[in-house]
């Protein structure tokens, strides 16, 4: 254990893992870690040393990739060795207690539930011995927090999803799930920016755009953002689709 | 300022350049060039900085004319081009006179050729970059693979370039490999030794559906690690990341930024650019190398790159 109670981990020859999760003896990170309040501290120093990267920028240092409790530093390999690189980030890792991160943002965004726009609505119910109505009232009941952006633009990975609605993820994955999909998988929840494969059971879909190019940002989440699902009707989703074109 | 017009754009025909990197944080991976090296060699052939854009084709190229004439070379994989019907070298820069028409047809080597022209290849950039991002339409000439009928513009010239090659003993030393050379990967010590043994003394074959978001491989399945489960992190470009099922995948340079597959290796910096050049069927096999080596092959690349020699 380092400062913060990091782990490095040298994962190419152009980037290196900097974890905060607790390890067990084999090193990997403790099942279903994410029920866990650790991992929401975890993440909360992923975002610090992540604002003081983007504040103080490091000539050399290429990319970052935050997830859930961990932050992948690419590096230009010409420049840094990886031990360099850590003593780098080491001194910014002393520093975190003293980053101030934002208010985070409430977002709204709104859900057309069941029917064609959320195929896997009443299997979940199902599942789990609800109605979907009931489903529709849990996950849009609580607030979740933008873990990240990853996987594709735009794709903010929420949680935590109410425990009644933990779902294991589909066994065949979709080739193309639609544009403004939502989805839930294991603990958490989120919106399709793009028209991707995935294995994330779909209860709804909102007409909002992930994803931008013409829009300040870019991504309608950033990390740290608060999001809130409201269930719309179809009208609602035809006239804000239309809106939003 | 000239432009290119696109007779026949070929099997995917994309514009490229180096990427944009530093935006992992809102989910955007660089994109750029499969084949970097054959790109920025590419443009220093045309006398362009190494970072322009240019066209990238793949298996198959296109054909195209230029109305008011340009300097070009092709660079990568030979697709036997021809300049109005008369043979056109590889590595070497060539004039296209105004109403010339360059002809490319299947290839003979790898996977990509690339065109560049003097000047560049001008789109509006995105997020710093003129590289097209398949997946989520962004970047590139409409966020899209180019299409019969498309015109693009070619940026302000730096001035008349002499003919010029790349020396033949840098064509040697970035000569494709069938043996990818690869460091360990964040999760190497996840996997038992059996795992490891079949993965660095196995053939592995490249699956048709491979593209510029990964390279997927078929052959002996790779025993996945028991207990523990994943968290979703970060991964790099390269990195070999062994899903349910075993059949390794290699990210590249459309990557996802973030996955929940567990990694067993990661291909080289100095290798990435032989990635590029795989093919559907191709057969690979991996070779395991220290940090120190890799790092120590890149900066001999570069070293190599920056020669003097090496446009002659």
């Amino acid at each position: 254990m380092s400062e913060a109670g990091a782990r490095f981990q040298y994962s190419s020859d152009q980037s290196v893992l900097v974890y905060f999760d607790s390890p067990n003896e084999s090193g990997r990170a403790q099942a279903q870690p994410l029920q866990n309040p650790i991992t929401l501290q975890a993440n909360k120093k992923v975002r610090k040393l992540l604002r003081l990267l983007e504040l103080e920028r490091v000539v050399g240092v290429r990319n970052l990739h935050p997830a859930y409790c961990s932050l992948l530093v690419k590096f230009d390999a010409l420049k840094f060795s990886h031990e360099e690189v850590e003593g780098i980030l080491r001194r910014f890792l002393a520093r975190l207690d003293e980053v101030k991160l934002s208010e985070p943002r409430l977002v709204e965004i709104p859900v057309c539930y069941g029917g064609e726009f959320g195929p896997d609505l009443a299997e979940a119910a199902g599942l789990r011995g609800m109605t979907a109505a009931q489903v529709i009232e849990l996950h849009s009941s609580v607030e979740y927090q933008v873990y990240f952006l990853g996987f594709v633009p735009g794709f903010a990975y929420l949680g935590e999803l109410p425990k009644e609605l933990v779902t294991p993820r589909l066994a065949a994955p979709r080739r193309k799930v639609p544009v403004g999909s939502v989805g839930i998988a294991a603990s958490h929840t989120g919106v399709y920016p793009f028209a991707t494969p995935g294995g994330w059971r779909l209860l709804g879909r909102t007409p909002i755009k992930m994803f931008r190019a013409d829009r300040e940002g870019l991504s309608l989440l950033a990390i740290g953002d608060r999001v809130r699902f409201t269930p719309i009707d179809a009208q609602r989703f035809a006239a804000l689709e239309r809106e939003w074109a | 300022m000239g432009v290119i017009q696109v007779l026949d754009p070929g099997l995917f025909t994309t514009v490229q350049d180096l990427g944009r990197e530093g935006f992992g944080p809102i989910g955007v991976s660089p994109s750029g060039a499969a084949d970097a090296i054959s790109l920025r060699i590419g443009n220093r052939l045309v006398g362009n900085a190494e970072a322009s854009a240019g066209l990238e084709m793949t298996l198959l190229g296109g054909t195209f004319t230029f109305p008011e004439g340009a300097v070009l070379a092709l660079t990568g994989s030979d697709f036997g081009a021809t300049l109005d019907g008369a043979p056109v070298e590889i590595w070497s820069s060539f004039e296209a006179k105004p109403g010339q028409t360059l002809r490319l047809g299947p290839t003979r080597s790898g996977a990509r050729c690339y065109l560049s022209v003097g000047g560049g290849v001008e789109v509006k950039p995105f997020l710093g970059s003129a590289s097209t991002h398949i997946l989520s339409g962004l970047g590139g000439h409409e966020g899209r693979s180019l299409r019969k009928g498309d015109v693009l513009s070619i940026g302000a010239a730096s001035g008349s370039t002499p003919a010029r090659r790349l020396a033949t003993r840098v064509m040697q030393e970035l000569k494709p490999r069938k043996t990818l050379r690869v460091t360990h990967g964040p999760q190497s010590d996840w996997f038992s030794e059996t795992a490891q043994r079949i993965f660095y003394s196995s053939t592995y074959r490249v699956a048709e559906e491979s593209n510029r978001m990964g390279i997927r491989l078929e052959g002996a399945a790779v025993p996945g690690p028991s207990g523990g489960e994943m968290i979703s992190e970060g991964v790099s470009l390269g990195a070999v990341q062994v899903p349910e099922g075993g059949k390794p995948i290699v990210l590249f340079v459309e990557q996802q930024t973030t996955g929940g597959y567990p990694k067993i290796a990661n291909v080289i910096s100095a290798d990435f650019h032989r990635l590029g050049q795989l093919r559907p069927r191709d057969e690979i096999r991996f070779e395991r190398v220290e940090l120190e080596t890799a790092r120590a092959l890149l900066i001999k690349q570069e070293n190599l790159l920056a020669s003097d020699d090496l446009i002659v």
